[in-house]
Parts: C-alpha cells; structure tokens; sequence
C-alpha cells in the first residue's frame, strides 16, 4: 500500500513547500518531532540540490508500509548535469559551491536507507527512506 | 446590423436584467458568495448589471467600470463572482436578443454572440486586470514588511546586541541579515551579538553556511556572536549532519546566552537588598521619595 505525492522544484521557495509537505505527512505517520526535524532536513537538502545544481527537479514523497514498519520514501529526481564521482560527493567537506559540503553525506545520516544513482548529462535520482520507530 | 442589436439590448434591458438577477441568485451557492447577506448581494447585483449596461450604452466607457471594480476590491468580491455575473450576462443577453429578434438565420446566431462578445469581452478583461494590479500590489507590500521584519537587530544593553530570527532564512535573507548584522554591530558599537534562532524552523547546511559567514564578518569586526535558542531537535540534526559548530560560541536559550554576554562584557546583575514594596516604586513613579531605590541595579565591575 502506498500514496505518493510530489513538489516541483524551480524556485528557492520550492524548497520551503517540499520541506512543508515532508513535514506533514512525517507528522501524520507518527514519527516525533526529532526525526521530523531529521525529515524536513533532509528534504531541504535534497531540493537545496536541485535547486542549486540542477535548476529544475522534482521531489516526490511515497508512504512505504509493510507487515512489520511503515516509513516515509523520499525520492529527489532530476535531469541535471549528474554527479560524476559519487563517492566523491558523499565525503564530507566535498563541495563545487562553496557551501559546507555536508549535504549529501549528512542526508544519508539523518535517514535510515539511501541509495543515488547518476549519469553524466542525463540527471541525478536519489530514493531515501526514514522508517517510524 | 451592429447598432440595432445594441438598441435590441438596450431595449429589453428589464428583461435582460430580470434573467440575469434570477441566474445570478442561482449561482450564489456555487461561487463562494454564499457568506454575503442576501440584501447585500441584491443591490451589488442591480448596481453590478447597471453597470454592465452603462458600459454597452456608453460604448467603451471605462470610468464607471473603474469605479464599481475598485469599490468591489475594496470590499473583497470573488473574482469567481464577477467572472460569473459576465458571463451569465453574455448567455441571458444572448437568448433575449434571439427571441425579440424577427428574422433569424444561422448567420445572424453568430453575429450577436460575436457582438454581445464584443460588448462583454472588455469588461472582463478591465476588470480582471484591476484585480491583478490589486493582488499584485498587497503581494509586493507584504514583501517589504516581511523584509523590514526578516532581520531586526534589537541593542538590549551597552555593548550587547539581539537578532532574533523567526522564520525561513532563504539566500536574500541571509544577505539581508549579514547587512543588518554588520551595520547594527557598528553603529551600536556592540562587542556581542546574540542571534537567537529559536524561531528558525529548519537549520540545513545552508542556514548553518550563513550563520558561519555572517559570524566570521562579526569576528573581523572586533565582535563577538553567541548563537542561541537551539532548540534539542536541531541540535540532533546538526549533529547528523556533521557540520561543526565549535568555533561557534552556543547556547540553549536566549537566558543564557545573554549571562554569557554579560560575562563576556564584564558586567553582571546583582540585587539590591532595599526591596522595592509596590509597583509604583518599580516603575519609579514617585520619583522624588525613591531615588536610587532600584530592585536589580546594573553594575559594571
């Protein structure tokens, strides 16, 4: 059983609505107000790249449940530029903007499952998923 | 052919106004007016058609529609309504010049709906223009009160500065508090800011990238900043996240890092031992009996 929902991502702003969306249906699994912090950080990393990067991107939410756990699926789709070295971008510090370099590498911290794949000129996925403890 | 379907119009006006205001009155459940009193709607109603058809008689005239739209903007009519009224006009007017109409062929059906469009068409786009500038222009002062609001800087004390933050920060804001900061550093000759993010809902790495960068100008300033109001759930996340925040002096609230502020500017509160009795002695009212009675007395060491 799944519901999906997603928020295009153009303008900085965008960012704010995805965080928002993420937050609300985080709020209705259940999960407490850490890994709902945890939640909304992420996404806004995840949009903050595609914003950044890719200029135009999508971030959909999906409501995962099984027997034993329920979780919330987020997935950051793009047809940007690509990463080129992904164990590259997954060190901390690594950054092309100037920023902190703590994005990616901190996602994959803040969430329970992570998994990217990229090509060169073709775009960037990235699925993510936080299960309700 | 043009002229006599517009006298037709205006002819049958009662008749047409009659449809209109029964088709009208039908729709008030539909197009979010059903909160409008029924008196109210009526006479916005006649005074509505009225001016619909002293636009016709008028041929163009824009004044009256200016008129009637900034009255109706004012009082905050749906746009949904007007749309609805004008079109409901253009169907009803539409059906009465057929039927008052002697001869009728197929050409003559699509010359008076290209006619009754020609009339309506303009009124629609006029008023829906007036409501767009209207939009526009409440979206563009709320921008300027939200950036008047977006970075204020509050001196509390000799030396001690406050900006609380609430709310989203975006790049333009973080510009907007960087400027802020370093201007209000200087002019209040401040030697500590304290920035209060209990109010900030998400810090991600590019919030904590600014603070980083509005912090390290304050230290280039001969300043010093406190970051405080971080709250146990952004403080996991920032953990998580992995940025380090050592070379940031931090506290939990704003209480305690205006003690170290204090600290950090050699001052300190101390109670006085004379207890002021009433509230009239603390607010100092009567002057002349109590002088240099004080409840906390601010002493620099």
């Amino acid at each position: 059983m799944s519901s999906q929902s997603f928020v295009t991502i153009l303008k900085e702003w965008d960012i704010v609505a995805a965080r928002q969306m993420g937050r609300e249906i985080a709020k209705q699994l259940g999960f407490g107000t850490v890994d709902q912090a945890r939640i909304t950080t992420a996404i806004s990393e995840l949009a903050r790249n595609i914003y950044l990067y890719a200029g135009e991107g999508q971030i959909s939410f999906e409501v995962v449940e099984s027997l034993e756990q329920k979780g919330i699926k987020i997935v950051a789709t793009d047809s940007g530029p690509g990463i080129q070295d992904l164990s590259l971008v997954m060190q901390d510090g690594y950054t092309t903007s100037g920023g902190l370099g703590a994005g990616l590498p901190g996602v994959r911290r803040l969430m329970d499952e992570f998994d990217m794949e990229s090509e060169v000129g073709q775009g960037t996925r990235i699925v993510t998923t936080k299960w309700v403890r | 052919m043009n002229r006599d379907l517009r006298d037709i119009a205006i002819d049958n006006s009662d008749e047409i106004i009659q449809a209109w205001l029964k088709e009208i009155n039908k729709l008030k459940g539909v197009n979010y007016t059903e909160d409008i009193s029924t008196e109210l709607y009526d006479s916005n109603n006649q005074e509505f058609v009225n001016v619909i058809f002293h636009s016709i008689r008028g041929n163009g005239s824009t004044r009256i529609i200016k008129d009637f739209s900034d009255r109706i903007i004012q009082l905050g009519w749906p746009l949904s309504y007007i749309i609805d009224g004008l079109l409901v006009f253009r169907k009803v007017s539409v059906n009465s010049i057929l039927t008052n109409l002697e001869e009728i062929d197929g050409e003559s059906t699509n010359e008076i709906i290209r006619n009754v469009d020609s009339w309506v068409e303009p009124i629609i786009r006029q008023l829906v223009n007036e409501y767009s500038v209207s939009w526009e222009q409440v979206v563009s002062l709320q921008r300027i009160a939200l950036q008047e609001l977006s970075a204020p800087l509050i001196p509390v004390m000799d030396n001690i500065t406050i900006m609380p933050l609430i709310g989203t920060i975006d790049t333009e804001r973080a510009k907007f508090i960087m400027e802020n900061l370093l201007e209000g550093v200087m002019r209040h000759n401040a030697e500590v800011v304290l920035i209060d993010i209990t109010g900030v809902p998400v810090v991600d790495t590019m919030v904590a990238h600014h603070l980083f960068q509005a912090t390290e100008a304050v230290r280039l300033l001969g300043a010093k900043c406190i970051l405080v109001g971080i709250r146990p759930e952004i403080a996991q996340t920032i953990v998580n996240l992995g940025i380090n925040f050592s070379n940031l002096p931090t506290k939990s609230t704003l209480k305690k890092g205006f003690m170290l502020a204090l600290e950090i500017t050699n001052k300190s509160i101390i109670e006085t031992d004379n207890k002021s009795e009433s509230i009239e002695d603390l607010l100092g009212i009567d002057k002349g009996v109590k002088e240099g009675r004080e409840n906390t007395n601010l002493k620099t060491t």
